[in-house]
C-alpha cells in the first residue's frame, strides 16, 4: 500500500455516526478539532482518542471497524477506564483514513482483521484515555487552585478531597486541551478495572433494532445513481463484448460502462432498474484456458501434492521420517477442507463521487486505509485528494479487508464525474467473486511405540496459499508462513501446542486460479480439523482416552484451557444415552481455546449437536458478555462450514450462486453454547476468531465416537451417517 | 403512481409493477431498515409484515400488494420512540452483532409472538428460519423467550 503523507492538515470531513447525533449519513460535520462551530461550543479534542463536550459528553474515536465483533464497545471501555469518565456519557465516532494520513497516522492501524482490534491497540488507546485524564486533572488543579496530586478523577468529576471542591470534566476540557500532554502515564492494573473487564452492553444496539443503523448499502446522497456489476464469471477472464444498445432504453438506465477489462456495469436511477437491465445485457467473455478448469482437476492437483518430494517446511523437530519408519505402529490419514465463502449478510457495495480534484468513497470496510489507497489508485488522484468515510459493516469476516468493490465503484464514478454512484453487488455477484477460504488437504502420518506413545509425526499440507494469491510480496523465499497457522513451533500468534519429539509439518503449495483470501479464522480452521481429529485417531490407535492422550503432549497453557473446557462440560462423566463428547483445542490469534461438543447421531444419520462448551484464555478479558457472543457466533461460522460449506469450480467458474446452493446453519441447528473464561492476565489475545477452529474437530470427534466412522473430507453433508451405512 | 399502506401511512411510489416490495421500500420510500440479503427469499433479511404475516419482501412484486394491505417494516414497530417489548428484549439481551439481519429477525419474531405468545423452542426453530452469519441465534432465542414473558 502506498500512502503519501504530504497532506496539509485541515478541511477533512468526517461522517457522523448515528450514535453521535442521530444524523443520517450523507450529512457531514467538520471534523471536531477543526470545526469552528464546535470550537465555539467548547468542544475540545484532548488527544486523538478523546473529545469532551462542555456537557461532559465523551466522544471516543475508534480507528478499527465495527462489524459485529464488538471491538467498538471494547475499545471505548478501555479508553473510558483510564479516562475515569461516566460510562453513560460515552459515544464514539470514526476518524477518517484521510485524516489519519493527514495527522501522521496518529490513530495508527485502521486494519480490522486477525482478531487484532483490541489486542493490538489496547496499550495506545488506554494511554490516550490516561493522558486525557491527567490533562483534565492538571486543568482542574489550576481552576481549583490546589495541587494536582491531591485531585482524583471519577465518573467525569474531579474532586479535591481536602476541601471537597469539585469540577466536571466538561468545565475544564477546554483548558485541559490547551495543556502540554504528559510524556508518560501509568496505566491501571487490570485488577482495578471498573468499566473494562465488565459485561457492559454494546454501544451500537438501539439503532440496529429499530432499522436506523445505516450500512453502506443504505447510504444515499442527493443526485445519487445506483449501479450494479457483472464481472467475468471466470476469475481471471476478460470481458469480450457487450451490447449496450439492447438495454439503454430500459427504464431508468443512465449508462453502461466496462471497467478493468473484466466487468460490465449498468448505472441506473435505482438498483432494481440497474439489476433488471444488467440481467438483459448480452455479454460475451473471454475465459481462455481457465474456462476448462474443473473441481476434480483441482482436487487431483492437491492430492498429488500430498506425496510430492518438495515442500516448504513450517515446523521441524528431530527426524520425523526416521522415527515413523522405526515405530512399532504407523497411523496414516488424509483429510480435506474445501473452498469457503464469507457470505457477509450485506453484499459488497460502495458509493463513490469523483471530480477532477476530489475522490470520495462511502463504504463499509475492514481496512479504511487500504480503501483509501484503492480510491487513489482507481481515481488516479493523489491520496491527499481522496477520502473514505467508513460506514457500518453488515458483516466482514475478512471479505471486506479487500478493496475490489471500492475500486470498482470509483472506476464507475470516474465515468460520470460529479455524480455520486452507489455500486451494489447482487448476492450472485458476491458469491461468485470473492477471495475464497483456500482449499487444502493434509496427509498425517504418525509413528507410535509399543505403548502407544507418539514418537514421530509428519503433517503434509497440500493446497492453496493465501499470501501467494493476495500478498505475494509477503511470501518468505516462496513459502507462505500463514499456511502453518496453529502449527508453528513458536510465536505469540498461533503456536503448536504439542511437544512431539520428531516432527515435520510441511506444505506443498498448489495454487489454482481461484483467488484465495482471509476468511474468519483463516488457516487455523482446517489445520485444527487435521490435527485435532488426527489426535483422536492416535488416541484410538493407542487405546487411550483422547483427553488423557493429548495431555501427555500438550504444553501447559494449551493443556490448562482444554482441561477447563472438559471440567465444565463434565467430560468423562455419564451422558444421556446416545450422546458422545468430542474434544479439541488450538491456540490462535494470541488466545488459547478448547471445545467439548456433545453430539448424537440418530439411526437415520441425522446429526444433532446438543451443546458445545468452550473455554478461552484470552489473557485479559475486556468484555466477558461480548466474548460469550463471539464464541457462540464463531461456532455458527465454523459449524456452517463443517456441515455445508463448499465452494466448487466448474468450467473455471464458481458453481454456487446464492443461499440455495450454499447453505449455512440456522436456528434449528444451533447448539447450546456455554463459554468458560480462564484468563491468565499475562498477555492480550483475540477472541473473534480462535474458537471457530475448535467447533468442527470437536463435533467430528464426537461423531466418530457415536458412529464408529470418521469423516475426513468436509463438508459433512456429503457423508452418509445412517446406522450401518 | 401507486399507493402502499406502510406503517400506517399511505405512501405513493412510481416503481414498475414487477419491482419487488423490498426495493420499493428501500429506494422509493426511503425505508432502508429492511435489508437486501439474497433476493431469493432464503435469508429473511427483507422480512416485513403484510397484514400481520411475515413476508420476504424481496420476492413480493409490488403489484401484488393491495393499497389497503397493511405493511409493517422495522421502522413501524416503535411508536413515539417507545420500543416494542420484542425490541426491548433484543436490547436487554444485546442480540445484534453486525445487525444487518436483525430487522428481519425482529419482524419474524414479531409475527411469531403475535401467533404464539408463549412459543416453545420448537416453535422458535420453525418460525425463525432467517440467516444470521454473525451467529446470534442463541441470543435471538433468549430474547424471544424474554419478550414472551415481558
Amino acid at each position: 500500500m502506498t500512502i503519501q503523507t504530504s497532506l496539509g492538515r485541515r478541511g477533512f470531513l468526517a461522517s457522523t455516526t448515528a450514535v453521535a447525533g442521530g444524523f443520517s449519513l450523507g450529512f457531514h460535520v467538520p471534523f471536531l478539532d477543526d470545526g469552528a462551530a464546535n470550537a465555539q461550543a467548547g468542544v475540545r479534542e484532548l488527544n486523538a482518542w478523546v473529545v469532551i463536550h462542555p456537557d461532559d459528553k465523551v466522544v471516543v474515536r475508534i480507528a478499527r471497524s465495527e462489524m459485529g465483533q464488538g471491538t467498538l464497545t471494547g475499545l471505548c471501555q478501555l479508553v473510558a477506564e483510564e479516562l475515569e469518565c461516566d460510562w453513560n456519557k460515552v459515544t464514539w465516532e470514526y476518524p477518517t483514513p484521510g485524516q489519519n494520513v493527514a495527522r501522521n497516522r496518529v490513530w495508527r492501524n485502521f486494519s480490522t482483521g486477525g482478531s487484532r482490534g483490541i489486542r493490538e491497540s489496547n496499550q495506545y488507546v488506554r494511554e490516550g484515555g490516561a493522558i486525557a485524564r491527567e490533562m483534565l486533572i492538571a486543568a482542574a488543579a489550576t481552576k481549583l487552585n490546589v495541587p494536582a496530586g491531591e485531585l482524583t478523577a471519577a465518573n467525569s468529576v474531579i474532586t479535591h478531597k481536602g476541601s471537597g471542591k469539585s469540577v466536571r470534566f466538561g468545565e475544564v476540557a477546554a483548558a485541559a486541551a490547551a495543556l502540554e500532554p504528559p510524556k508518560e502515564v501509568k496505566l491501571k492494573d487490570p485488577k482495578d478495572w471498573k468499566i473494562a473487564g465488565k459485561p457492559i452492553k454494546r454501544l451500537d444496539t438501539v439503532e440496529k433494532v429499530t432499522g436506523q443503523q445505516i450500512y453502506g448499502m443504505d447510504h444515499t446522497m442527493p443526485g445519487m445513481l445506483v449501479a450494479t456489476v457483472r464481472a467475468c464469471p471466470v476469475i481471471g477472464g476478460k470481458l469480450k463484448s457487450f451490447d449496450a444498445a439492447k438495454i439503454e432504453k430500459m427504464p431508468g438506465v443512465k449508462k453502461v460502462v466496462a471497467i478493468d477489462g473484466n466487468a460490465v456495469v449498468v448505472v441506473a436511477d435505482t438498483y432494481w432498474n440497474a439489476h433488471t437491465a444488467l440481467a438483459a445485457l448480452p455479454t460475451e467473455w473471454d475465459v481462455g484456458e481457465l474456462g476448462k478448469v474443473q473441481q476434480d482437476q483441482i482436487k487431483a492437483t492437491l492430492k498429488a501434492g500430498l506425496d510430492a518430494p518438495e515442500a516448504f517446511v513450517g515446523n521441524k523437530a528431530g527426524d520425523a521420517k526416521a522415527a515413523i519408519d522405526g515405530a512399532a505402529k504407523k497411523v496414516t490419514a488424509t483429510y480435506s477442507f474445501p473452498y469457503q465463502h464469507h457470505v457477509t449478510m450485506e453484499p459488497m457495495n460502495a458509493t463513490a463521487r469523483y471530480t477532477a480534484d476530489k475522490c470520495e468513497v462511502w463504504c463499509g470496510t475492514q481496512n479504511g486505509e487500504a480503501a483509501l489507497a484503492a480510491a487513489s489508485e482507481a481515481s488516479g488522484l493523489p491520496v491527499a485528494k481522496c477520502e473514505v468515510y467508513k460506514l457500518m459493516l453488515g458483516g466482514g469476516f475478512g471479505r471486506r479487508g479487500r478493496s475490489d468493490y471500492v475500486r470498482q465503484a470509483v472506476l464507475v464514478a470516474k465515468e460520470m464525474p460529479g455524480t455520486p454512484i452507489k455500486l451494489i453487488w447482487s448476492r450472485e455477484e458476491d458469491m461468485t467473486h470473492c477471495q475464497y477460504h483456500p482449499i487444502t488437504m493434509a496427509k498425517l502420518t504418525a509413528g507410535l511405540d509399543k505403548d502407544g506413545n507418539l514418537v514421530g509425526l509428519h503433517v503434509r499440507i497440500s493446497g492453496q496459499s493465501i499470501l501467494a494469491s493476495l500478498l505475494p510480496q509477503n511470501l518468505v523465499n516462496g513459502m507462505d508462513p500463514a499456511t502453518f497457522q496453529g502449527l508453528m513451533q513458536t510465536g505469540v500468534e498461533a503456536a503448536y501446542g504439542y511437544d512431539v519429539p520428531n516432527l515435520l509439518i510441511d506444505h506443498a503449495m498448489r495454487n489454482p486460479h481461484i483467488t484465495a483470501g482471509f476468511w474468519r479464522g483463516v488457516n487455523v480452521n482446517q489445520n485444527a480439523v487435521y490435527m485435532e481429529c488426527f489426535m483422536d485417531e492416535l488416541a484410538e490407535a493407542a487405546g487411550q482416552d483422547p483427553l488423557a492422550y493429548r495431555l501427555k503432549y500438550l504444553k501447559p497453557k494449551w493443556a490448562a484451557v482444554l482441561k477447563a473446557a472438559c471440567d465444565k462440560a463434565g467430560y468423562g462423566k455419564p451422558l444421556p444415552a446416545g450422546h458422545f463428547h468430542g474434544i479439541s483445542q488450538v491456540m490462535g490469534y494470541g488466545s488459547y481455546v478448547a471445545g467439548v461438543a456433545e453430539v448424537s447421531v440418530a439411526d437415520n444419520g441425522q446429526v444433532k449437536i446438543h451443546k458445545i462448551t468452550a473455554a478461552t484464555n484470552p489473557g485479559h478479558v475486556v468484555n466477558p458478555a461480548q466474548i460469550d457472543r463471539q464464541v457462540a457466533g464463531s461456532f455458527v461460522y465454523g459449524l456452517s462450514a463443517m456441515l455445508y460449506g463448499e465452494i466448487t469450480v466448474k468450467d473455471g467458474a464458481i458453481e454456487q450462486t446464492n443461499f440455495d446452493t450454499y447453505n449455512m446453519l440456522r436456528m434449528d441447528e444451533m447448539p447450546k453454547v456455554e463459554t468458560v473464561l480462564v484468563p491468565t492476565h499475562d498477555f492480550w489475545g483475540g477472541v473473534g476468531e480462535p474458537t471457530i477452529a475448535v467447533a468442527a474437530p470437536a463435533v467430528l470427534n464426537a461423531i466418530a465416537k457415536a458412529r464408529g466412522k470418521r469423516v475426513r473430507d468436509l463438508p459433512l453433508m456429503h457423508h452418509e451417517l445412517k446406522k450401518g451405512a | 403512481m401507486a399507493v402502499l399502506n406502510v406503517n400506517g401511512k399511505a405512501m405513493d411510489h412510481n416503481a414498475a409493477p414487477d419491482t419487488p416490495l423490498l426495493w420499493v421500500l428501500r429506494e422509493q420510500l426511503g425505508l432502508t431498515g429492511t435489508k437486501y440479503g439474497c433476493g431469493i427469499a432464503q435469508c429473511g433479511s427483507c422480512t416485513v409484515l403484510i397484514d400481520g404475516a411475515p413476508m420476504r419482501s424481496c420476492h413480493v412484486p409490488v403489484k401484488g400488494v393491495a393499497a389497503t394491505a397493511k405493511i409493517t417494516t422495522i421502522e413501524g414497530l416503535a411508536a413515539n420512540g417507545k420500543l416494542t417489548k420484542i425490541q426491548e428484549a433484543w436490547v436487554a439481551s444485546d442480540v445484534p452483532q453486525c445487525g444487518y439481519c436483525q430487522s428481519g429477525m425482529i419482524m419474524a419474531a414479531t409475527a411469531l409472538l403475535a401467533a404464539k405468545p408463549n412459543p416453545t423452542d420448537a416453535d422458535i426453530d420453525a418460525a425463525m428460519t432467517n440467516i444470521c452469519r454473525c451467529g446470534t441465534y442463541q441470543q435471538v432465542r433468549e430474547a424471544i423467550h424474554a419478550a414472551a414473558k415481558a
